[in-house]
C-alpha cells in the first residue's frame, strides 16, 4: 500500500487521470461543437437567406438539435440488402473516426493537448487522407451509381486536393522548423502569427479546406440536385448521422487547424488561451457556412483545373518564396 | 385520285426565304475572358469572391420573408378556397336545394346528402355530408351550386387528430349568412311558387303567362 502511494507513482497516477481528463475534455468538447453546428449552421444560413431557421424547439431553437438527434436515434437503420454488408457498417465510422483522432495532436491552449506529436502535421494529413477512404468505401459497397459515382468524385478529389494541402502547409514547417502544432503555435508567439508572410499558403489551405470537407463549393462528391446524396445515398438512421457529425467534426477541425497554423492559435490578449482558440475556431466555422449560402458548385473539370492549374503552381510557388527566405534569412 | 398529279391538289409551297442566321453567339464566362491579361483575370474573380460573400453577409439585416405561421397568418384572398360551408339566404333560410349537382360535380365523391320537402314544399336537404379528408379543395361544387348555398371559404385551420373527425355534417357546414352574395336570394327569382309566395309574384318575377293565348 505504501509502495503503491510513493511519490513517483502518485505522479503517474496523476499525470494518467490528467491524461484522461483532457481526452474527455477534448472528445466531448469536439463532439459538442459539431452538434451544435447543425443548430449554427442552419441557424446562420437562414440568416442570410432572409429567413429564420429553427426557432421553435427550446431558446432560439437550440434544442433543435437535441430533437435531431432523437430523431436520427429512432429512425429506421436499414441496410441495403444489395450493399456489401461489412464494409457499407464499418465505413461511416471511419469518417469520425479520423476527424476524432485528428484532434488529439491539436492544441487548444498552451500544453493543453492530448498528445504533444512531434509529428503532428503529418498525422493529421495522414488521418485526412484516411478520411477519404470512408467517403469511397461507402460508394462502393452501397451498390447504387449515385453512391459510386460520389465515391468516385471523392477519390478523384483527394487526388488533387491532398497534393497541394500538404505542399501549402510546408511554408509554415519551413519557417517554424516543426511538425509540432505546439511548437507552431510557440514560434508564431515569438515572430508574427504566419498569415501574414504565408497568405498564399492560408488561401491554399483555406481552399483544400473546403474541398477536405467536401462542402460547397466542392461538394460535387454528395451533389444533391445531381446525385441524390452522392456517397451517402444508402444510408439511414445512425449511419447517416455519423457522417453528418463527422462533416462537423471536420469542419471544426479544419477551422481549429486554420486558426493553429494560420492565425496564432491560443495566443491573444486579455483571455484566456482556449477562449481565444474558441472565438478564432468559430469565426472560421462561420466563413465556412457564408461560404456555403454563396457560391454554386464547382462542375467537375473545373474543380480539377482549380486544383492542379491554379492551387498546386500556387503552393509550389508559395514553398519557392519562402525557402528562399529561409536560406536567406539563415545565411 | 391519281397519283401523278399531286401538285395541282397540293400546291407547292414555295421555300421560304428568311435572313441568314447570326454567327455572333455571345461568349461569356471564362472563354469570354481567355485572351486577356492573367492578372486582371484573377483580380476580377478574387473581387467578384468577395463581393459576392459581401451580399450574402449584407442579407444578414434585411427583413425576413418567413410569415411566422401560428403566430402570423398570411392574407388568405376572400376568394381563397379553403372549408367548405352552406350558406343562408338574406331571409335566413338555407339556401340548398338539395339538387344534387354539387355532389355530382364532385370529382372525389366527398360530398353526400338527402333532400327532402318542408310543409310548404320547399325542397332542402335533410342531412348533409362532406368528407374533408377527400376533399381536394377544387370549387367544382361551388361553380355547380344553381343557389349559390355551397360556397368555399378562406379558412384553412381545420386539422384534426382522429379522421372520423374530417366528415362534417350538415350543422357544422351550414353557417348563420349569407356568405359572399350577400341579397341573393334564389326563391325570389326561381319562379317556383313556395310557402307564402305563389308562381311569379317574387319582384325578379313575371307572372306565369296562360301558353293558350298564345295560340292563333
Amino acid at each position: 500500500m505504501s509502495a503503491l502511494l510513493s511519490a513517483g507513482a502518485l505522479v503517474a497516477v496523476t499525470a494518467w487521470y490528467w491524461q484522461l481528463l483532457t481526452v474527455l475534455l477534448v472528445l466531448i468538447a469536439v463532439l459538442t461543437i459539431a452538434a451544435g453546428l447543425i443548430w449554427y449552421e442552419r441557424r446562420l444560413l437562414s440568416l442570410v437567406q432572409d429567413r429564420y431557421g429553427p426557432n421553435r424547439v427550446g431558446p432560439l431553437g437550440l434544442l433543435q438539435v437535441l430533437a435531431d438527434t432523437f430523431k436520427i436515434l429512432f429512425k429506421e437503420d436499414w441496410t441495403p440488402p444489395f450493399s456489401d454488408r461489412r464494409v457499407f457498417v464499418v465505413a461511416p465510422s471511419l469518417v469520425l473516426v479520423t476527424a476524432l483522432l485528428s484532434f488529439m495532436v491539436v492544441p487548444v491552449a498552451e500544453g493543453w493537448v492530448v498528445i504533444d506529436l512531434n509529428v503532428g502535421l503529418l498525422f493529421i494529413l495522414a488521418m485526412s487522407s484516411l478520411a477519404v477512404y470512408s467517403v469511397v468505401l461507402a460508394g462502393w459497397s452501397s451498390h447504387s451509381k449515385y453512391s459510386l459515382i460520389g465515391g468516385l468524385r471523392a477519390a478523384a478529389q483527394m487526388v488533387s486536393y491532398e497534393v497541394f494541402m500538404g505542399l501549402s502547409l510546408i511554408g509554415v514547417v519551413t519557417l517554424a522548423g516543426s511538425f509540432n502544432l505546439s511548437d507552431i503555435v510557440a514560434a508564431q508567439q515569438r515572430s508574427i502569427y504566419y498569415v501574414f508572410p504565408q497568405f498564399i499558403g492560408f488561401v491554399v489551405f483555406l481552399v483544400a479546406g473546403f474541398a477536405e470537407t467536401r462542402r460547397i463549393p466542392f461538394d460535387l462528391v454528395e451533389a444533391e440536385s445531381e446525385l441524390v446524396a452522392g456517397y451517402h445515398t444508402e444510408y439511414s438512421g445512425m449511419k447517416f448521422g455519423l457522417f453528418m457529425v463527422g462533416e462537423y467534426v471536420a469542419i471544426t477541425l479544419v477551422s481549429a487547424l486554420i486558426v493553429t497554423l494560420f492565425f496564432g492559435g491560443w495566443l491573444g490578449p486579455w483571455l484566456p488561451g482556449v477562449v481565444w482558440f474558441l472565438i478564432k475556431t468559430l469565426l472560421f466555422i462561420t466563413l465556412f457556412i457564408i461560404v456555403r449560402g454563396t457560391f454554386p458548385r464547382l462542375r467537375y473539370d473545373q474543380l480539377m483545373a482549380l486544383g492542379w492549374k491554379a492551387m498546386l503552381p500556387l503552393s509550389l510557388l508559395n514553398l519557392l518564396i519562402t525557402g528562399a527566405i529561409v536560406v536567406a534569412g539563415a545565411g | 385520285m391519281s397519283p401523278d398529279r399531286p401538285q395541282e391538289l397540293r400546291p407547292r409551297i414555295p421555300a421560304q426565304t428568311h435572313p441568314p442566321l447570326t454567327t455572333d453567339v455571345v461568349v461569356t464566362g471564362h472563354l469570354a475572358r481567355r485572351g486577356q491579361p492573367l492578372v486582371p483575370r484573377i483580380g476580377r474573380t478574387v473581387w467578384s469572391t468577395l463581393v459576392g460573400i459581401g451580399i450574402v453577409i449584407s442579407h444578414a439585416w434585411s427583413s425576413r420573408d418567413t410569415v411566422q405561421y401560428p403566430e402570423e397568418m398570411t392574407y388568405l384572398p376572400p376568394r381563397y378556397r379553403g372549408r367548405i360551408v352552406l350558406s343562408r339566404d338574406p331571409e335566413g333560410e338555407e339556401r340548398c336545394v338539395a339538387c344534387y349537382l354539387c355532389s355530382a360535380a364532385c370529382p372525389v365523391d366527398c360530398i353526400a346528402l338527402q333532400a327532402t320537402t318542408d310543409e310548404t314544399g320547399r325542397r332542402y336537404p335533410e342531412w348533409f355530408r362532406i368528407n374533408f379528408s377527400r376533399c381536394i379543395f377544387c370549387g367544382f361544387c361551388e361553380d355547380a351550386c344553381p343557389t349559390y348555398a355551397i360556397q368555399l371559404t378562406p379558412d384553412v385551420e381545420m386539422s384534426e387528430y382522429e379522421r372520423p373527425n374530417m366528415v362534417y355534417e350538415k350543422e357544422d357546414l351550414l353557417i348563420s349568412g349569407p356568405g359572399k352574395y350577400h341579397t341573393h336570394d334564389f326563391y325570389r327569382v326561381a319562379g317556383l311558387a313556395i310557402g307564402g309566395k305563389g308562381k311569379g309574384e317574387a319582384e325578379n318575377e313575371a307572372p306565369p303567362r296562360d301558353v293558350r293565348d298564345l295560340l292563333p
